[in-house]
């Protein structure tokens, strides 16, 4: 499904090369995590995956179904199926949340060729699938992430996901900031979508989430590559050993 | 101190081509003001006052051609139930307004006033008090030259607002409408104006509210791009009583919105508010000046500008707050977004205060679009140009809500809202 070959990426700005060959592949239906040290590039890889600016290609390419996404605009990548969960969640005050998701499920629906979704329709899924996140109708209500706590933001993130439905979900340390309960929250909402499909690729730091989103497969980056790729038992090498061995077995 | 040559050239040359009208019960206010206004000539571009906005085509004897708008032509509070009291081009339609008769209001036009009229003690009273610190010339010129406008008396609670359309079907119309406004103690209105009104419009109205009094006032200035106006409220506070505005500007080549408010009675609130968007040939002015002379009064300003294709935002906002003006509330913001880098905005904001015990704020800030936003919303499938109209919503939004009343909110956002998916194609 998603498919990285050698991806190289450096800042625009600056003469800094952060993605130094990057390979990887999702195939549909699987989960794949991605561990590694602070500043080792996994936020600037779903970055260059989800189209933000700021990031030149150099060199290798990134495809979904075949399709290189690389040339798309964030928009249309959002409408092919590519879908980021955020490590910050952007605040974006006047907007509401609500009008916000609307207007997201509605613009993607359109690009594909979809009729738009009916005003009751949607009050009706976003509903139900907010109660399964325990978040409240306030904050459907208030505008986009503003005065939401961490633990509030990365669930809204998952509410945007789960009414977005996008074939290849990206998940950039959804984790960090929850408590126990809302972690697991947010993993039944992550399970819920798991399917034939759909494939994930989870970003995060720590063995706990993957307890709850069991992994296919986990991926170390370090420097800029996937420097060893394995089982869930790499997660819990990771979690009890720290990166120090694996760096030094691959360097 | 005489006045500059040119300065006194130009006014000898607008007021060669205009009289006086006969006014019966107003012809001593009219005297009254022509001759303030040669004494302090019309404004030129040396002026301080003036300094960011060109008063040339506001000054010149004849007023510039514009063009008539023949886009969709719905006009804004149509889902407003409302009483209309229409103005083609200056002057008063009767045909196309409705009944004006409404319980707790006496609605009359100003030709048409008895010679004993309460607004005989209002009528360039307010504006010539508006006069000082800072001149008001184009006030002064429209109380002598006035040819029409309301006066309107409200004594209680009224139902419906009262809405008055400015209709512009002439390319060289030059239209100068003076209303006044008495609120009574404990009596509320809701004043609606939209419309492009002329070629050239000069429009004053001055307000009074009693004790007690309401007023609620929204505006729409927008459709024709060629129009230029130019619009001086005053607007006298008594003790509790509350002045509402807002106004929302989309097209238009050049408006001057003058606001005058004086706070007199203790615990007095008032609430000004604007928000405009411009593209290209657009140049818009703010100009507030508000004094606090009473007691725990409050004041808003809420100004916010989008600004694209080399289109000009100006705001000059003053809080003057007078010695025993205590527990004064006063805060000022303005705001421009700026879409692109040929588009500005100048601000002056200024704080006068000579009360120990108040408590007054003012910002002022120039900015893009936000980035992290724009890329926020379109990572989740909304394309570029969408994305930035909802930022662009969300911007003007702290303005729009000064807006008491929802539905009307809701008309001024819609409005918003076309023009801007209008120019997204
Ligand atoms: N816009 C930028 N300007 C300068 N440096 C940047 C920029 N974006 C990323 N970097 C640098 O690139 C490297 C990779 O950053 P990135 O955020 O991708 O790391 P990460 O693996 O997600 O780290 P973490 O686990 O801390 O979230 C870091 O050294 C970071 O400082
Ligand atoms: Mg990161």
């Amino acid at each position: 499904m998603l498919e990285i070959k050698n991806l190289h990426v450096q800042l625009e700005e600056e003469d800094k090369q952060i993605l130094k060959g990057v390979d990887l592949t999702v195939e549909a239906g699987k989960v794949h995590a991605i561990m590694g040290p602070n500043g080792s590039g996994k936020s600037t890889l779903s970055y260059v995956l989800s189209g933000r600016d700021g990031y030149e290609v150099t060199e290798g390419s990134a495809t979904l179904d075949g399709e290189d996404i690389l040339e798309m605009e964030p928009e249309e990548r959002a409408a092919a199926g590519v879908f980021l969960a955020f490590q910050y969640p952007v605040e974006i005050p006047g907007v509401g949340n609500m009008t916000f998701l609307r207007t997201a499920v509605n613009a993607q629906r359109k690009a594909r060729g979809q009729d738009e979704m009916s005003a009751t329709d949607f009050l009706k899924e976003i509903r139900a699938k907010a109660k399964d996140l325990k978040i409240d109708a306030d904050m459907l209500k208030r505008p986009v992430n503003v005065g939401f706590s961490g633990g509030e933001k990365k669930r809204n993130e998952i509410l945007q996901m789960a009414m977005l439905e996008p074939k290849m979900c990206i998940l950039d340390e959804t984790d960090s900031g929850l408590d126990v309960d809302a972690m697991k929250l947010v993993a039944d909402g992550v399970n819920a979508l798991r399917d034939e499909g759909r494939g994930f690729l989870v970003i995060t730091h720590y063995q706990r989430l993957l307890d709850h989103i069991k992994p296919d497969v986990v991926h170390i980056m370090a420097d800029g590559r996937i420097v060893k790729t394995g089982g869930p038992e790499l997660a819990l090498e990771v979690e009890n050993n720290g990166y120090a061995d694996i760096l030094a077995e691959v360097a | 101190m005489a006045l500059p040559q040119v300065k006194l050239d130009a006014t000898d040359a607008r007021l060669a081509a205009m009289s006086l009208p006969d006014g019966g019960w107003s012809d001593a206010a009219r005297k009254d003001a022509l001759a303030r206004l040669r004494a302090m000539g019309l404004p030129s571009g040396r002026d301080e006052y003036w300094k960011y906005t060109k008063p040339d085509t506001l000054v010149q004897p004849d007023a510039p051609h514009a063009a008539l708008f023949d886009g969709d032509t719905t006009p804004v509070f149509s889902d407003t139930d409302r009483l209309r009291i229409v103005f083609v081009d200056g002057v008063f339609d009767a045909d196309a307004s409705d009944d004006l008769t409404m319980e707790n209001v006496s609605i009359e036009r100003l030709a048409d006033a008895p010679d004993i009229h309460w607004a005989r003690d209002l009528y360039g009273v307010l504006e010539a008090k508006g006069q000082t610190p800072v001149e008001r010339p184009l006030a002064a010129l429209n109380t002598a030259f006035a040819t029409d406008g309301v006066l309107i008396h409200v004594t209680g609670p009224v139902a419906r607002p009262i809405n008055l359309v400015y209709r512009h079907k002439s390319e060289h119309s030059d239209a100068i409408l003076h209303h006044v406004v008495k609120v009574d103690s404990g009596a509320e209105v809701t004043i609606l104006e939209n419309g492009p009104a002329a070629a050239r419009f000069n429009k004053c109205m001055e307000i009074d509210i009693a004790d007690g009094g309401t007023l609620h006032h929204v505006r729409a200035q927008g459709r024709d791009h060629e129009r230029r106006a130019a619009t001086a409220m005053f607007a006298r506070l008594g003790a509790e009583s509350v002045f509402k505005s807002f106004t929302l500007t989309a097209n238009g080549v050049l408006t001057r919105n003058e606001m005058v408010v004086e706070l007199t009675g203790d615990d007095a609130v008032a609430h000004v508010a604007g928000a405009c968007v411009g593209d290209g040939d657009f140049h818009h002015d703010d100009t507030v000046f508000i004094t606090h002379d009473a007691v725990n009064c409050e004041s808003r300003q809420v100004f916010k500008k989008v600004l694209r294709n080399g289109a000009t935002g100006v705001f000059q906002g003053k809080i003057l707050v007078k010695e025993g003006a205590q527990k004064t509330d006063g805060y000022q913001i303005s705001q421009s977004l700026l879409l692109d880098d040929d588009s500005q905005f100048l601000a002056k904001p200024e704080l006068e205060i000579y009360a120990d015990d108040v408590a007054c704020s003012h910002g002022s800030t120039s900015g893009a679009i936000d980035e992290e936003g724009l890329f926020y919303l379109r990572s989740r499938g909304i394309e570029e140009g969408v994305a930035t109209d909802l930022l662009t919503i969300a911007f003007l939004a702290e303005a729009v809500m000064e807006i008491e009343d929802q539905a009307l909110q809701d008309e001024i956002n819609s409005r918003v809202d076309a023009w801007l998916s209008r120019r997204r194609g």
